[in-house]
């Protein structure tokens, strides 16, 4: 790396390691994305639209709510 | 106290500004002085009438900006939509460009204000009201703050007004979808920071423990367009009182800046921020939740890692380097996989419920937006392979792959989004009439079908023309005979705009008498939220 331009090291990083990075993180979403139990959670996320048409939610009366 | 700082401030600005219209340099400036001065006026008024008076209960959902923002959004689309047709006629008979209003009224002038319009203004206005709208509704909390909510709001409005007149006045950095002088992009900063922070504080108090999809899609168009238009506008102003401004980046190096900025305009503003009004109005409309939870988290995170690296498609053939430019054609043609996955999820959301596009208009209307979409997401990328591009840049098909996009997608999304909305936000029991949205249904379809047909036929033609060389290899036509060659195409894009100009107007015409005339759902006092 030594004397080269900036243009070039950002260029070597940005073609491996952030390339790299990014891949990985891709992947990782789509594996989180179907991991075994997030079908029930999917399920009730889905439905949020149908829930708070009129007003906003009491605290602690919403379904899936801590 | 809080009320008092207010009105300190806007009074500061009011002799800021009057100051910077007394030193302005150019009409424009001036102009947007004078619309900086008059805004701070309303605003201390506004603010001092509302002092000493009670405190309504902040309880509800803030519905106030969505409602104006509904009405705005009809308004700035029948404007956009209304200065496009007359400018694709300026293009079909150039008479149209009168010698009185040369330099003001002409094509040049008029197309960003057509483009600004119908993006900032019509699309931006109908994101941020059904932004504000879905975000209370998918976390089950009011709106972080209520000022901050009407600050955005206004500043928004303030920001299409000075880009507006900048550009009949002929304040312009010649940025494609950027063409707004320093100073407008000062002020949208601005605003954007308190968009984002109104849009993530409202996120952090949700009463729902996940952030649903729409939520996701909205809040990337927020972040990435405060980035790209930071980017993309570094400038520095000539002057502090006058709006011309000398760009930082030159050269190919600004180019490139500008279609990165221009095509993740494309694919935040018009695309990701849309698609969070698809993921929440089609699942509504239809009454079912979407397809599949998981496919659009998949399309959420393809779209965002693919879409920023498209831009230099633009720039085929160009002074940018070959690499770049494969690169953005490489991630061009991928990206048509994420689109479709959100095609696919918008539509099948109705599997079950296809009886619906017979008897509901304003279902049907999503579904054929949700179409274009498509369609424009398989058509981008095939025409970002160089090869096409060879043919087809510079020429009218760009237009009308943009259009079939803009009128089919956008438009159509919005126009849904609209519909469902009314009725809602003023406690309706339905829309006034079903019967004039399969009229605007119609208008527009058949209005877009004639634009984009007449586009490919004419792009097409065009670069056929361009590129044919005789036995000698000398070109065969010149630029004018395109030009000529054109005519009817052009005359036949302007129908097309004439209708969907009309279905607009009748939409507007529907939603005012669905405010005024459609019957009551429940008691007005049970339902309407203090504000």
């Amino acid at each position: 790396m030594e004397g080269q331009d900036t243009y070039s090291i950002f260029r070597a990083f940005a073609d491996s390691w952030m390339l790299l990075a990014m891949f990985v993180f891709f992947i990782g979403v789509v594996v989180w994305a179907f991991r075994p139990g997030s079908n029930a959670v999917h399920k009730d996320t889905a439905n949020i639209p149908f829930r708070h048409e009129d007003k906003p939610a009491g605290d602690g009366d919403t379904p899936g709510a801590q | 106290m809080w009320d008092y700082f207010k009105l300190v401030v806007f009074g500061l600005l009011a002799v800021l500004t009057l100051y910077l219209a007394s030193e302005a340099r150019d009409l424009a400036y001036l102009v947007a002085a004078l619309i900086g001065f008059l805004s701070a006026v309303v605003a201390f008024i506004v603010t001092l009438r509302q002092m000493g008076g009670e405190l309504a209960p902040k309880t509800g959902y803030m519905d106030g900006p969505v409602r104006i923002g509904v009405i705005l959004t009809a308004f700035w689309g029948v404007v956009g939509f209304l200065v496009g047709t007359w400018i694709a006629f300026q293009l079909a008979f150039p008479q149209l460009n009168f010698g009185w209003a040369e330099g003001y009224l002409n094509f040049g002038r008029l197309r960003p204000l057509h483009t600004s319009a119908v993006i900032f203004a019509f699309g931006g206005t109908g994101l941020l009201a059904t932004s504000f709208y879905v975000v209370q509704r998918t976390t089950g909390a009011r709106l972080w703050n209520d000022s901050l909510a009407w600050f955005v709001f206004w500043g928004y409005q303030i920001t299409i007004l000075l880009a507006a007149t900048g550009y009949v006045l002929g304040a312009t950095q010649g940025k494609e979808y950027a063409e707004f002088e320093w100073y407008v992009d000062w002020w949208l900063t601005i605003v954007w920071v308190g968009y984002l922070l109104l849009y993530m504080g409202t996120l952090m108090k949700r009463k729902e423990p996940h952030i649903y999809v729409a939520n996701w899609f909205y809040l990337s168009f927020i972040i990435t367009i405060a980035m790209l238009h930071v980017v993309n506008n570094l400038s520095i102003p000539v002057s502090l009182f006058g709006s011309k401004s000398v760009q930082v980046f030159a050269g190919v190096q600004d180019a490139m800046t500008q279609w990165w900025y221009g095509h993740n305009a494309v694919g935040f503003f018009l695309t990701a921020g849309f698609l969070g009004m698809m993921y929440y109005f089609v699942p509504k409309q239809a009454e079912r939740p979407v397809f599949s939870y998981k496919l659009s988290i998949i399309h959420f995170w393809a779209l965002i890692f693919i879409y920023i690296w498209a831009g230099p498609h633009h720039l085929h053939y160009t002074a940018l380097p070959d690499w770049a430019s494969t690169l953005g054609m490489v991630f061009s043609v991928i990206l048509w996989m994420p689109s479709w996955g959100g095609m696919i999820n918008g539509l099948m959301t109705l599997s079950g419920a296809w009886d619906k596009l017979r008897t509901d208009p304003v279902i049907r209307m999503m579904v054929v937006s949700v179409g274009f979409y498509g369609m424009s997401t398989f058509e981008g990328p095939m025409m970002s392979i160089k090869a096409v591009n060879s043919l087809s840049h510079y020429t009218d098909w760009t237009i009308g792959h943009v259009h079939s996009g803009a009128l089919g997608w956008n438009g159509m999304i919005t126009f849904g989004a609209l519909y469902f909305l009314f009725p809602r936000l003023w406690n309706k029991t339905g829309l006034y009439s079903l019967r004039l949205v399969s009229w605007h249904f119609w208008l527009a379809t058949i209005g877009i079908v004639l634009y984009a047909a007449s586009m490919w036929v004419t792009g097409i033609m065009e670069g056929l023309m361009w590129r044919e060389v005789d036995a000698q290899g000398f070109l065969v036509n010149s630029f004018a005979d395109t030009v000529a060659a054109k005519f009817p195409m052009y005359v036949v894009r302007g129908t097309g705009g004439i209708l969907y100009l009309t279905g607009a107007i009748i939409m507007a015409y529907n939603l005012w008498m669905t405010v005024v005339r459609a019957p009551a759902a429940r008691p007005a006092t049970a339902a309407a939220p203090a504000e």
